[in-house]
């Protein structure tokens, strides 16, 4: 794996060729069915949610989805989630939970949207369900970071057994820019801000936040995605495989554990 | 020989920061301390503002309330015993200046942290609690809030008390990075089981929750109550506005905004939360007889 800037891995993650859930979708998953909406007000394109079939196994899968171009970015909101989309999540969770099949989520946001319309629908009510939800569904939950993970409207969708993350990606409590414009009242420092906001994959594994890292091929991700799809799908296989041999209440006790022994100490 | 010159002058201060256009809002003279209502300019002697929690009795506003006051106005005098009181997080400083900022926030409050932790008593019920406190680095919430937050909900939910926890917060403490973001699901977990094992948590919001707190454990109360006018939402209103490019209305965001888009059960004044308390916890409690 390369030697990176934290600050270069995140240009990296933002650029408009970066691979988006979309494209890795079908690489991962067979006979996907895309199922729409949240069932009490709209439907949110920046989650795209469904069923599919992984290596023979049903799986629901819950991807936050940016735009490989204007007019998918203008549908899908940049990537940016309203609580429509937490909670279409939320009830495809369940949904999975009832037909027994795992879940994996694909994390790629630079955020929940910070509009009106999402603030006036419980931006902050959706993002605390889906949390409070997903730490007891009774279902396997595997996480993969693509790209951004932003905040609470990423960590929303990361309540998971295990977290990979790309070996590109970054995963942080705000943007660098907010980080700069708070701490220096600067937002081009961004930069500065990046090195020490410990956002990379290997400063979050170190943390114990991330199980796995997906290494990205040494031409680039785009370049040769089944360098990086290879890696996943044999995570997920055995992960899987792992979390099913468990009884139920000891993978559920350690997702809880996963995240319970964060910052433990008094 | 000073003294009446001294005197007329501290007056004629008083006088002219209370009718004039000074912005002061605390004035301090050797007679009295004087406190004036940022809402409607009345004037309040601080033993009074203290006496009477903090709410101008002239148009209701409620100023911040430190954790320890909220505690003496709540709940039955000397039932509150305070755990993980000196827990701290002076020992994370490798932040740039973030031990500076704490010990700074420690000197100038009563607090170690930016939340008060314990057991306490509301007529007589036994109650686990959690107090928020804005005055202390805007009430953000690190690896220590956090944790202490989920020890108390452990704790309520081992001997069955039923919860309260008072939110102030401008939302996740930067300076901890994704520790601190990933507080916001510790919290959330360990709420889903006191929730699956039936415990009661009500949640009083107060001015201001939002951010990584307002989008965890503060809008996950079977109850939820707010404080009146107190500024409730997840995105801040400047980075609302940047995006929109738009003016929000005053209300937005308000508690009284909340409530009408259905995200609060009742705003509740400061001065009638502790019998609205009571109530609810004997209906929870159906062996009292109201």
């Amino acid at each position: 794996m390369k030697m990176l800037s934290a600050w270069e891995r995140i240009t990296i993650a933002r650029s408009q060729n970066r691979l988006k859930a979309l494209d890795l979708i079908p690489h991962l998953f067979d006979h996907f069915v895309e199922l729409h909406g949240d069932r009490l007000y709209g439907d949110d394109r920046a989650l795209v949610g469904g069923i599919a079939s992984f290596e023979g196994q049903a799986v629901t899968v819950l991807a936050q989805s940016k735009g490989r171009n204007l007019e998918e970015n203008l549908s899908c909101n940049f990537g940016m989630l309203h609580p429509e989309g937490y909670r279409k999540a939320m009830r495809l969770a369940k949904q999975a939970e009832k037909f027994k099949r795992p879940i994996i989520t694909i994390i790629d946001t630079a955020g929940a949207y910070p509009g009106k319309g999402a603030e006036e629908r419980g931006q902050a009510e959706a993002i605390a369900h889906c949390l409070r939800l997903f730490s007891q569904i009774k279902v396997p939950v595997i996480a993969l970071v693509l790209s951004e993970g932003g905040s609470g409207g990423a960590l929303a969708l990361s309540v998971a057994n295990k977290i990979y993350m790309f070996e590109n990606a970054v995963y942080s409590i705000l943007s660098p820019e907010g980080f700069a414009s708070i701490l220096w009242k600067d937002e081009t420092r961004a930069k500065e801000a990046a090195e020490l906001m410990e956002c990379t994959a290997f400063d979050l594994q170190a943390k114990g936040f991330i199980d796995r890292i997906i290494a990205e091929a040494e031409q680039g991700l785009e370049a040769d995605p089944l360098f990086s799809i290879v890696q996943i799908k044999d995570a997920i296989r055995q992960d899987l495989n792992a979390l099913h041999k468990m009884k139920l209440n000891v993978m559920l006790e350690q997702r809880y554990q996963k995240f319970r022994k964060l910052g433990a100490q008094l | 020989m000073n003294q009446p010159f001294h005197k007329r002058k501290e007056r004629l201060n008083l006088f002219q920061t209370l009718f004039g256009k000074k912005k002061n809002i605390k004035v301090t003279t050797s007679e009295m301390n004087i406190e004036m209502c940022p809402k409607c300019s009345t004037a309040i002697e601080s033993q009074t503002l203290k006496q009477q929690n903090y709410v101008c009795l002239q148009c209701n506003h409620h100023f911040p309330m430190g954790a320890y006051d909220r505690i003496d106005a709540h709940f039955d005098a000397d039932s509150f015993i305070e755990i993980y009181a000196k827990a701290n997080s002076n020992h994370l400083n490798s932040f740039p200046d973030y031990l500076n900022k704490l010990t700074k926030y420690q000197k100038s409050s009563d607090l170690n942290e930016a939340v008060v932790v314990g057991t306490a008593r509301v007529a007589n019920q036994k109650v686990a609690v959690a107090i928020m406190d804005s005055r202390f680095m805007m009430g953000s919430m690190g690896q220590i809030v956090g944790e202490k937050i989920t020890r108390i909900i452990e704790l309520a939910d081992r001997r069955k008390y039923p919860l309260i926890i008072f939110t102030a917060s401008g939302g996740a403490r930067m300076q901890e990075g994704i520790m601190s973001l990933v507080q916001m699901a510790k919290t959330s977990a360990a709420l889903e089981r006191f929730h699956q094992n039936n415990g009661l948590y009500i949640s009083i919001l107060t001015h201001p929750t939002t951010g990584g707190v307002s989008a965890s454990f503060a809008l996950l109360g079977d109850i939820i109550v707010a404080e009146p006018k107190a500024l409730i939402g997840f995105a801040g209103r400047r980075v609302i506005e940047k995006t929109l490019q738009e003016q929000l209305p005053d209300d937005f965001q308000s508690a009284e905004f909340l409530k009408s888009k259905g995200f609060v059960d009742k705003i509740v004044n400061r001065n009638a939360l502790r019998t609205f308390l009571i109530q609810v916890l004997k209906l929870h409690n159906l062996e009292v007889k109201l």
